[in-house]
């Protein structure tokens, strides 16, 4: 069984909710990443999900594109990512899920990039850009190494394309919670419920929601009332950082105090 | 469920098997140029390309959208173009006899109209009551603002802060047309970054938006669709050319930037193989500094904005940013289609520099009394090479894809700033 299913699991036993907090890797250098990210472990994290930054994030808002820019102007790159998954996976079993785009990956090769995925302890990768259609390849390269082949579904994804993705889908798949690009919101996503439901009808396979979760009572809700398996945050833990004074210590520690409440909220069902 | 349906080889291997999943994963693999175009996109707009797919092909088979499209064309935009025989133009050069096919006569400008007339008609089509665009030059954004407002379209037009001020005009007359300029600021503030933002909002706005794509870019249906709309330039073209000298002209010019007016004079010589297809790329301060913006000519296999073309990119597959004197030209990546008639061989993609462009159209002003755009301009100098390469009794069709009136301020500062 993948360090993914252990973790889902091992949550559904006990009625729980992933979460799964973001970071960039490389933002504002490696060594804060490496420490942000142990800090979200230590604060309950199930799996962390490390963005590699491309220069041209077309899913990302505002938030996201800023920790990427940031990223790219320090210098960091797919090797990087890499290295610092060995590293990290050297001090936890939590499950480490990259989340990048094609491109980068199309340089390396579907099937060189999933051997060295494997090679360093990662457990699965989302690439934004690539739906399923274009993905054969890749979920073939991800089988072989195995390494988890996460896609993602939208509240526009039609029954048939619910079906499609299912298939092509292991570790979880990824829900879009709303319309349009990663950012912090306030509201609860109207139409999360609907698209879990009818993915649940053509798959077992864990479903974790992302795109604008940003505090615990939306995060609560959301667990409460549908049949998720995760809560993705990315923008919140940003905007949290971005916006403490002083100095990366200080601010890693106000990420990590708000990790643990948004995690708390993935508990309050159980 | 998944475990079996993936270690399924049949379908791994992408062979068709009696799965309906199966089936629908084969049939949907589609809009590729050999090894180019497909669908890179998220999800979220996997619904709405299906859509205008369908939509597309229904139309191009229905008399009544052919024929309103044609009508439009010739009452609106004032087709068919003249293809014009440049006398003097020739006689500078002293070689092949050299036609322009005025594109730049259309109203708005440019050839951007022909793509924006026809995506309009699919988009009421669909019910899709808001239009978005990306555009460089300007060209395309004023083309989009003139067809929203002519079928009272609401219209947001996404361009790169940098280019609104070098095409500050375009920006004056697309919000005169009613539409409102986004300017860009993230990135190289330029059309890529346009193109990421236009794409962001599309994937938010999805449902009641449809996205006019400037170029033969984009995700599969966009390349080959907008590929279609520009034929129109190529079809007029070959009839008039064989009307003038009774055979097939000797080579077609184009600029290349995403590559639409290219594609759109090429497109209808394609099987006539004797005709030589030259791609214009703009080689900026010269091909060999980075200041360029030629992928077909220095770029690799990559993905950029939903289809895999040749771009501009580093190692790591991050994308460069670009330079050219042309805001239109100014973009990493380029068209699927020409990905692959270069590679097949079909055509051959050359660059001209800013200044090769910029002396090409202050000849075209003084031995034509014609102000081309800058991005036409490309097109033009490379007859400096391409007439003595040629030899006598031959003949050329540069494409005049648009007029230059929008570059006056930026012609100006650069010949200021040479001293002359």
């Amino acid at each position: 069984m993948s360090r993914l299913q252990q973790t889902f699991t091992s949550l559904r036993a006990n009625n729980e909710k992933a979460f799964i907090p973001f970071v960039t890797c490389g933002d504002p250098d490696l060594k804060t990443t490496r420490e942000l990210l142990l800090a979200y472990v230590e604060a309950g994290a199930d799996i962390v999900e490390i963005g590699i930054p491309f220069t041209d994030p077309l899913a990302d808002g505002p938030t996201v594109q800023r920790a990427s820019e940031r990223a790219l102007a320090a210098g960091a790159t797919m090797d990087d990512a890499l290295a610092l998954i060995a590293n990290v996976r050297t001090q936890t079993e939590v499950p480490l899920v990259p989340m990048t785009y094609i491109n980068p990956v199309y340089q390396i090769g579907y099937d060189r990039f999933a051997a060295r995925c494997r090679e360093v302890g990662t457990d699965g990768v989302i690439i934004s850009d690539l739906p399923p259609e274009e993905g054969q390849a890749w979920v073939e390269a991800g089988r072989k190494h195995g390494v988890d082949t996460i896609f993602l579904l939208a509240p526009t994804s039609d029954d048939r394309r619910v079906e499609t993705v299912a298939h092509a889908a292991s570790g979880f798949i990824y829900a879009v919670a709303r319309m349009g690009v990663t950012g912090a919101r306030s509201d609860v996503p109207p139409e999360i419920g609907d698209l879990i439901d009818r993915i649940r009808r053509h798959s077992n396979t864990p479903v974790c929601a992302g795109f604008g979760f940003s505090s615990p009572q939306q995060i609560q809700k959301t667990c409460r009332d549908t049949a998720v398996d995760g809560i993705v945050v990315a923008s919140a833990l940003i905007d949290r950082i971005e916006n403490t004074p002083g100095t990366s210590e200080e601010k890693t520690q106000a990420a990590a105090t708000f990790a643990r409440e948004l995690r708390a909220a993935t508990r309050a069902t159980a | 469920m998944t475990e079996t349906a993936l270690n399924n080889p049949a379908q791994v291997n992408g062979q068709v098997t009696d799965t309906a999943v199966d089936a629908q994963l084969n049939a949907s693999v589609r809009g590729h140029f050999g090894d180019f175009g497909g669908q890179f996109v998220p999800e979220t707009l996997m619904v709405a390309l299906r859509e205008l797919e369908t939509e597309y092909e229904k139309a191009k088979q229905d008399e009544a959208f052919r024929n309103e499209l044609a009508g439009l064309l010739r009452d609106f935009a004032g087709r068919p173009t003249p293809l014009y025989f440049a006398e003097r133009l020739t006689q500078h050069y002293g070689g092949a006899r050299i036609f322009l096919k005025r594109e730049d006569l259309l109203h708005t400008g440019a050839h951007k109209i022909n793509n924006a007339l026809g995506q309009a008609l699919l988009a009421k089509r669909m019910g899709k009551p808001r239009l978005i665009a990306e555009t460089g030059a300007g060209q395309h954004g004023v083309a989009t603002a003139t067809v929203a407002a002519r079928f009272g379209f609401d219209c947001d037009v996404y361009m790169g802060e940098e280019d609104t001020h070098r095409q500050s005009l375009n920006v004056f007359r697309m919000r005169l047309l009613g539409t409102r300029v986004i300017p860009v600021t993230s990135g190289t503030k330029t059309l890529k970054d346009a193109t990421n933002e236009a794409m962001r909002d599309w994937v938010t706005r999805v449902r009641d938006t449809h996205y006019i794509i400037g170029s033969v870019v984009g995700p599969h249906p966009f390349p080959a669709m907008v590929r279609d709309f520009h034929a129109v330039t190529g079809q007029e073209a070959r009839q008039q050319i064989q009307e003038v000298i009774g055979s097939l002209p000797d080579a077609c010019v184009a600029c290349v930037g995403g590559g639409s007016n290219a594609m759109g004079i090429f497109y209808p010589f394609v099987e006539d193989k004797s005709v030589r297809l030259i791609g214009v790329e703009a080689a900026g301060e010269g091909l060999d500094t980075p200041l360029h913006a030629a992928p077909l000519n220095r770029g690799s296999k990559g993905v950029l904005h939903g289809s895999l073309s040749y771009i501009m990119q580093d190692k790591q597959g991050q994308i460069l940013p670009t330079h050219s004197i042309s805001a239109g030209l100014d973009y990493p990546g380029v068209g699927p289609e020409h990905s692959h008639l270069k590679d097949t061989g079909r055509a051959e993609y050359v660059a001209v520099t800013d200044q090769q462009a910029l002396n090409a159209l202050q000849l075209l002003c003084r031995l034509e009394g014609i102000l081309p755009a800058l991005e036409s301009s490309h097109a033009l100098a490379y007859l400096e090479t391409l007439v003595p390469q040629l030899g006598p009794d031959k003949n050329i069709i540069v494409n005049l894809s648009g007029r230059g009136d929008k570059d006056v301020h930026t012609v100006q500062g650069a010949l200021e700033a040479m001293g002359r």
